[in-house]
């Protein structure tokens, strides 16, 4: 019962992190890998709210929220449209966002203190005898929310249909009369504020360090290559899949073991199926 | 002339086209345009320890080496084999590991364990990276990416090879002259070796390879196999600067797989300019040693390089080598559309 509990506790705080990612790879096939360096500034600027200036957690948030988006599309405005479709090139730009962020962070004192955000509503419950902090519940409800918006957006929505004809046929979706890099920067805008409301919803379960960074994109990663990089169910079972492995490691064999999963998982999945899990874009292609 | 009316208009200098072919011999003038860069970068390298102040800068050049036979490794997998390898510290890594092993516990002496770790370590690194070798472009880049990462945590994980604390103790150099001089030829001897390898017929497969590989495929030549053989050859290089590293600083440990060892040498690479080899090395000049004045500011030294390739790969995705060669070997002048 605790396996099952904390297991889609883990999977839905991976697929928030990972809804980010696959969106804006999915969306603008830009793979942004300054995403957990948003993550984590996300972090920062609600403690800054918070602690510092004294707003109310719910205005910090959403501040949070809109810096992060606005950081998103700046990336992408002044960056990343430079080097749109060499695929080399935007990884390697993009990481180099993201670690210029993190080590930037680092140096400017962000470090050795400890940095908290209290949690939305202290105090726990116990569930069928396994004692879950309120917080973590409302992760779940929260998580569940986000899926169920992105999919209505992305299905019901001017924007959101624009998006997917986007990632489907670039081409096609110009002669429509889409304008591929608005969207692109909308989709990059829209990661990145998924990444900061992954991290205010998931920081405060504990601290905010610039290592989390690193570990945030390895999940992200992770839960985007199995389940297939720009599929949305995919990536939704695959963070489910890599959530119960991560606790089942945690439980059987120790936390050491928990980013090993993670790795190994990458490493199989791109050898035996690189498209993914459920990822049918470009199949033949991508592999010779 | 109004900007929009004039381009610039590039010719080859009426020297490069002399020397071009076998008449180069004909006058000194020539030998000499052809020689001369070859020769500063190679007297240059060789002259490098004796002008160096003191013990630190010394350090500094086999530092700069060791990046510098990594940036090689890069380079010639991501520009002639069209595999871009993010996971330059799993060579580093198994190189360093490999000596470090043999040379603490069955105790083989520093001149065997350089060549047999480079050997034995490419042989690893080419089995490890076997089974993604038909993956190719961001796949790749991320699975290699990966690899240090995944090697790091195993280790940690499993408590083998010393765990968190590595393996102190290991021999050093017998000097620091035979150090040097040891990495700098190694630098000069694989540079213009790869430049020799890549103009051979199986040079010309690899390029093959990374241009259109289903031609390749259709010639009836195996990609794997001429991936796994690149990959050897560029792990060699990996493994025998992670092997000379750990006899360096006698020390190995899972610091060794840690991040600047990819991230050095692919800026290094950027800023020199792909696909010439000799960039990289140069731009290892540049990089080693801004970051060893960087020491002091710590962490700040990684955010710094990120900004540097940053702007090199969106800004000037050239490199300086490319733009040398230009301005040598050519010249420029504004013509009328």
């Amino acid at each position: 019962m605790q396996i099952l509990i904390y297991g889609t506790i883990n999977s839905i705080a991976l697929t928030l992190m990972a809804l980010g990612f696959a969106l804006v790879y999915g969306i603008s096939r830009v793979p942004n890998f300054a995403h957990g360096a948003i993550y984590v500034v996300a972090g920062f600027i609600t403690w800054t709210c918070l602690k510092a200036l004294g707003l109310s957690y719910f205005l910090s948030a959403l501040i949070a929220i809109l810096i992060t988006g606005v950081i998103g599309a700046m990336i992408y405005r002044f960056m990343l449209i430079r080097v749109r479709g060499m695929a080399i090139s935007e990884i390697i730009a993009s990481y180099a966002i993201g670690l210029a962020i993190l080590e930037g962070l680092r140096w400017g004192g962000f470090k050795g203190m400890t940095y908290t955000l209290p949690l939305f509503i202290p105090g726990s419950v116990n569930l069928a005898g396994v004692p879950v902090d309120i917080h973590r519940l409302l992760l779940i409800g929260i998580g569940a929310a986000v899926i169920v918006l992105l999919w209505l957006f992305t299905h019901y929505t001017r924007i959101g249909l624009a998006l997917r004809g986007m990632a489907q046929d670039e081409r096609a979706a110009l002669m429509l009369g889409i304008d591929s890099d608005l969207m692109a920067l909308l989709a990059t805008a829209f990661g990145s504020m998924l990444a900061g409301l992954a991290a205010i919803v998931l920081l405060p379960l504990g601290n905010i360090v610039v290592e989390a960074g690193y570990n945030v994109l390895i999940l992200a990663i992770a839960v985007c290559i199995v389940g297939g990089l720009g599929s949305w169910m995919g990536a939704v079972l695959a963070a489910f899949l890599i959530g119960f492995a991560q606790i089942l490691t945690v439980v059987y064999l120790g936390s050491h073991y928990q980013m090993v999963v993670a790795l190994l998982a990458i490493i199989f999945t791109l050898i035996l199926r690189p498209s993914g899990l459920f990822g049918q874009q470009k199949e033949l292609e991508e592999r010779v | 002339m109004a900007k929009a009316d004039r381009r610039k208009e590039r010719l080859d200098r009426g020297i490069k086209v002399r020397s071009d072919g076998i008449y180069a011999l004909l006058s000194w003038r020539e030998l000499a345009y052809l020689v001369l860069p070859r020769l500063v970068l190679i007297v240059g390298l060789l002259v490098l320890p004796l002008v160096m102040p003191s013990l630190y800068w010394q350090r500094v050049i086999s530092n700069v080496c060791l990046y510098a036979l990594l940036a090689l490794s890069f380079d010639f997998l991501a520009h002639y084999v069209g595999l871009v390898s993010l996971g330059g510290a799993l060579f580093i890594g198994v190189g360093a590991y490999i000596a470090a092993l043999l040379n603490k516990y069955l105790g083989f002496s520093i001149i065997l364990t350089i060549p047999i770790a480079s050997i034995a370590g490419a042989a690893i690194c080419t089995l490890l990276l076997l089974p993604c070798l038909p993956l190719r472009g961001v796949y790749f880049a991320i699975v290699s990416l990966m690899y240090p990462l995944a090697a790091m945590r195993i280790i940690e994980a499993l408590n083998i090879f010393g765990g968190t604390d590595g393996i102190m103790g290991i021999d050093s150099f017998p000097s620091s002259w035979a150090e040097q001089y040891f990495v700098i030829v190694m630098v000069l001897l694989f540079l213009f070796g790869l430049r020799r390898l890549v103009n051979l017929d199986i040079g010309l497969v690899f390029r093959g390879v990374k241009d259109n590989d289903q031609a390749v495929r259709a010639s009836g030549m195996s990609i794997t196999y001429y991936k796994s053989v690149a990959v050897f050859i560029a792990s060699i290089m990996g493994c025998l600067a992670g092997a000379c590293l750990t006899h360096i600083y006698m020390f190995s440990g899972i610091s060794l797989f840690a991040l600047d060892f990819s991230i050095l040498p692919i800026a290094a690479t950027v800023i020199g300019g792909g696909g010439t080899l000799a960039g990289p090395v140069i731009g290892c000049f540049i990089l080693v040693p801004i970051s060893e004045l960087l020491r002091e500011f710590g962490t700040l030294r990684i955010a710094f390089y990120a900004v540097i390739l940053m702007a090199f790969i969106v800004f000037k995705s050239e490199g300086l080598m490319v733009y040398g060669q230009r301005k040598y070997h050519q010249f420029e002048r504004w013509v009328k559309i």
